[in-house]
């Protein structure tokens, strides 16, 4: 079936378009892009005062599955996706057991084949049971479509091992996120280690345990020529040597989450659980800088590392909590909020950081709106104020610290290969 | 003034959460309270009918024992919960035990708890009232509310005193709960510890840092000198016992050249010959045993006025 999307504020970085014009899907592509395009054949959605923008692609996300499906699902997670706006999700490998292996990226592809409600890219672990020891089979995995590698929750200590692992990475054209924590230096902490965590009594974790690593990994790269990506840029020292990296020609892209530039520690002062998340949220001079590189583009990607717990687990002692928190549902509610209405980042800016950089990072086909091009689209009442509550959201689980919070932005529409998933939120019963 | 003061506050979770005000308050209730303890008759009705349960996570003799007669003076009955802390959280979760609890129809909880941040969230998970007995490295009011009542008692006033604390600060919620209390209430506070013991930030609570102990004693009004754990598991980053001592320890040379009336406290229990040496322990300064006794009235007035904040909210 084909859909005209008319009168829209076709926001499209790929092609430099910001403007008002038409969009025509036929055939689950991207048939023509221009003003007043004429089509009878198919359904016309009125998007006249939206944005229309190529559908967010989300870097960093935990589906759960297989092994914790109480806290999350293909289908329930893939929901939540669309409900955001995106329409690729990027899962992290810490499912139980570890997507380390050919056969368990098998089984996981058959359930996404299945259940999921938006396109769903793999990363894979970079070490077995992301134990730290000893490596995957790279190519093996390679040929199973990951798109990356990361022990994501886990820092990889031995240098030498990630020095290896960079080398594979290269060889198989494989993207390496790196978690980057030195767990010596974190120790047992559960917040950012300063004067909040000191007059609250609890163990830090100091912007060293992160910032040394990113400083680290990135020589690594240098050394094996291999693209490296860091992930969640919490703290001020990263953003700094991502700067110097990029500027001296070295591979690296970098991601933060609407977290790191929406909250600080002092948000951790009456021990919600739902603010322990790692990296953990910095001080006001952090989120400044993660800011500060998002506008000059230090750093590419906006993803959220959305990480579902069940109350559960969630509803207790600080210490005992389990780190991160749901992201999927806010992310572009608080980018618009704190980037675009603090003039941060124009929408074009955003729509980058949230579609077409973490499509190019991650080498799929999305990302864009260009003509014959597949047709992910999103389509976004931009001005919308709306109070974020735990009734709306359709994630398994409810961890976040934004229930209660006022935001701007949210998307209504959404396509997926030109199938209309969302429609005027609609969808909510899908 | 402060004794026409309405209690509002159900529960005591931290002096970081409470005004000036509200410490002075409970400072004045308890010198009242500490008259009905010298009495013959150690007891009043006033919380006749009211039930406070003492839930440990961590062993401690001295304060649940305090806070157990406390309620008794005060004619509360009381019920002692030691929880064998890995028994507990294998099973029931904090929130759980704390709503099992009070559906037994108690009025307050008294909690020690080992980590920071429990009494927080049992708090505003129950309607009964919460009395902090110390959790983590947090916060521990009624000890630094003893200290402050036993300081004014010595010196009159705790506006404009130089009072330094002396010890594992990083570890301590003695001590912070101490910082903000005394710091609210207009002393200039020092805190003296082996630099890896002093934690990122304190300063920024109002006090000054020092690691030379001869400047923490110098024109100190008093100190205040904490208990060393060298059993914890972080310390082996300390220096040992007898460097400590050496470095840090209270001995009559050192006290000899502070102020002639310089008043020593300690929370208890004593490491004699650590932290300080048994001479300065037993000696004129010291007023380690009269904090003992006046813990029982802080206690009764911290009780009395959180059963009667939460009759006000009914």
């Amino acid at each position: 079936m084909k859909h005209l999307i008319r009168n829209g504020r076709v926001v499209d970085p790929a092609n430099k378009i910001d403007e008002i014009s038409d969009i025509l899907i036929s055939g689950g592509r991207i048939e023509a892009v221009g003003k007043a395009l004429d089509e009878k054949a198919g359904k016309t959605i009125d998007a006249k005062g939206m944005i229309v923008a190529p559908g967010f692609v989300d870097m960093h996300v935990h589906l759960r599955e297989p092994g914790r499906e109480d806290k999350e699902t293909v289908r329930t997670g893939t929901r939540s996706a669309i409900r955001g706006g995106f329409t690729t999700v990027a899962c992290m490998p810490n499912t139980e057991p570890a997507l380390d292996n050919p056969d368990i990226i098998k089984a996981l592809k058959e359930i996404i084949k299945k259940d999921a409600l938006c396109k769903v890219a793999i990363v894979g672990a970079i070490t077995i049971g992301r134990d730290g020891k000893a490596l995957v089979d790279i190519e093996a995995l390679k040929r199973e479509g990951v798109v990356a590698l990361s022990d994501d929750g886990y820092g990889l200590q031995d240098g030498d091992l990630m020095l290896a692992a960079l080398k594979g990475c290269k060889k198989s054209l494989l993207l390496l996120m790196d978690h980057c924590e030195d767990k010596a230096l974190a120790g047992k902490g559960v917040m950012n280690k300063g004067f909040v965590s000191t007059k609250m009594g609890l163990r830090g974790i100091p912007r060293e345990a992160e910032f040394t690593f990113v400083e680290r990994d990135i020589e690594l790269a240098k050394k094996a020529q291999c693209p490296i990506h860091i992930a969640h840029v919490s703290c001020k020292e990263s953003v700094e040597i991502i700067r110097k990296a990029k500027k001296a020609g070295i591979p690296v892209t970098a991601e933060t989450a609407p977290h790191y530039f929406a909250l600080t520690d002092e948000c951790c002062a009456t021990y919600d659980t739902n603010t322990k998340m790692n990296p953990p949220l910095r001080t006001a001079a952090d989120v400044e800088a993660i800011k500060e590189g998002l506008a000059d583009g230090t750093i590419d990607a906006i993803a959220t590392d959305h990480a579902p717990h069940t109350d559960s687990e969630k509803d207790v002692e600080f210490d005992f909590a389990p780190f991160g928190i749901i992201g999927l549902e806010t992310a572009l509610g608080l980018s618009v909020t704190e980037l675009v209405d603090k003039k941060i980042l124009s929408w074009s800016a955003l729509i980058s950081k949230l579609s077409t950089n973490p499509a190019k990072i991650l080498g799929i086909e999305a990302g864009n709106l260009s003509k014959g091009s597949v047709a992910d689209i999103v389509i976004i009442e931009a001005d919308k104020k709306y109070t974020y509550t735990g009734d709306s959201i359709v994630s398994r689980s409810k961890n976040s610290p934004f229930i209660g919070w006022q935001l701007k932005g949210r998307a209504v529409s959404v396509f997926v290969e030109g199938r209309p998933v969302m429609l005027d939120e609609e969808y909510g019963r899908v | 003034m402060s004794q026409k003061m309405v209690w509002a506050k159900k529960d005591l979770l931290g002096l970081e959460y409470l005004s000036r005000e509200e410490i002075e308050f409970i400072l004045y209730t308890a010198s009242s309270f500490k008259e009905v303890t010298t009495r013959q008759i150690k007891k009043v009705p006033a919380l006749r009918g009211k039930t406070v349960v003492n839930l440990f996570y961590e062993p401690s003799t001295r304060t649940r024992m305090s806070f157990e007669l406390a309620a008794k003076r005060l004619s509360a009955d009381v019920i002692n919960m030691a929880v064998e802390a890995s028994s507990v959280r294998k099973g029931e979760t904090l929130i759980d035990t704390g709503r099992n609890i009070e559906a037994l129809k108690i009025d307050i909880i008294v909690m020690r708890h080992d980590h920071s941040g429990a009494p927080n969230i049992l708090a505003r998970n129950v309607r009964s009232s919460v009395v902090n007995a110390g959790d983590g490295w947090h916060e521990h009011p009624t000890q630094a509310l003893l200290d402050m009542f036993t300081l004014k008692e010595k010196l009159g006033t705790i506006e404009g005193l130089k009072v330094s604390i002396i010890g594992d600060i990083a570890h301590s919620r003695v001590a912070r709960s101490n910082i903000w209390g005394l710091t609210k209430l207009g002393a200039k506070v020092t805190v003296c510890a082996p630099p890896m013991l002093i934690p990122e930030g304190i300063e920024k609570m109002g006090v000054r840092t020092t690691s030379d102990i001869a400047e923490a004693l110098d024109g100190a009004d008093a100190i205040n000198v904490l208990r060393m754990q060298f059993e914890r598991d972080s310390a082996v980053a300390f220096p040992s016992r007898m460097e400590y001592f050496k470095q840090y320890g209270i001995t009559a040379e050192r006290l000899a050249k502070c102020k002639k009336d310089i008043v020593v406290m300690h929370p208890g229990p004593i490491n004699r010959g650590i932290e300080m040496s048994s001479e300065v322990a037993d000696g004129g300064n010291s007023v380690i045993l009269e904090q003992v006794t006046n813990g029982i009235a802080v206690r009764m007035a911290v009780l009395y006025l959180v059963a009667h904040a939460k009759e006000a909210a009914k």
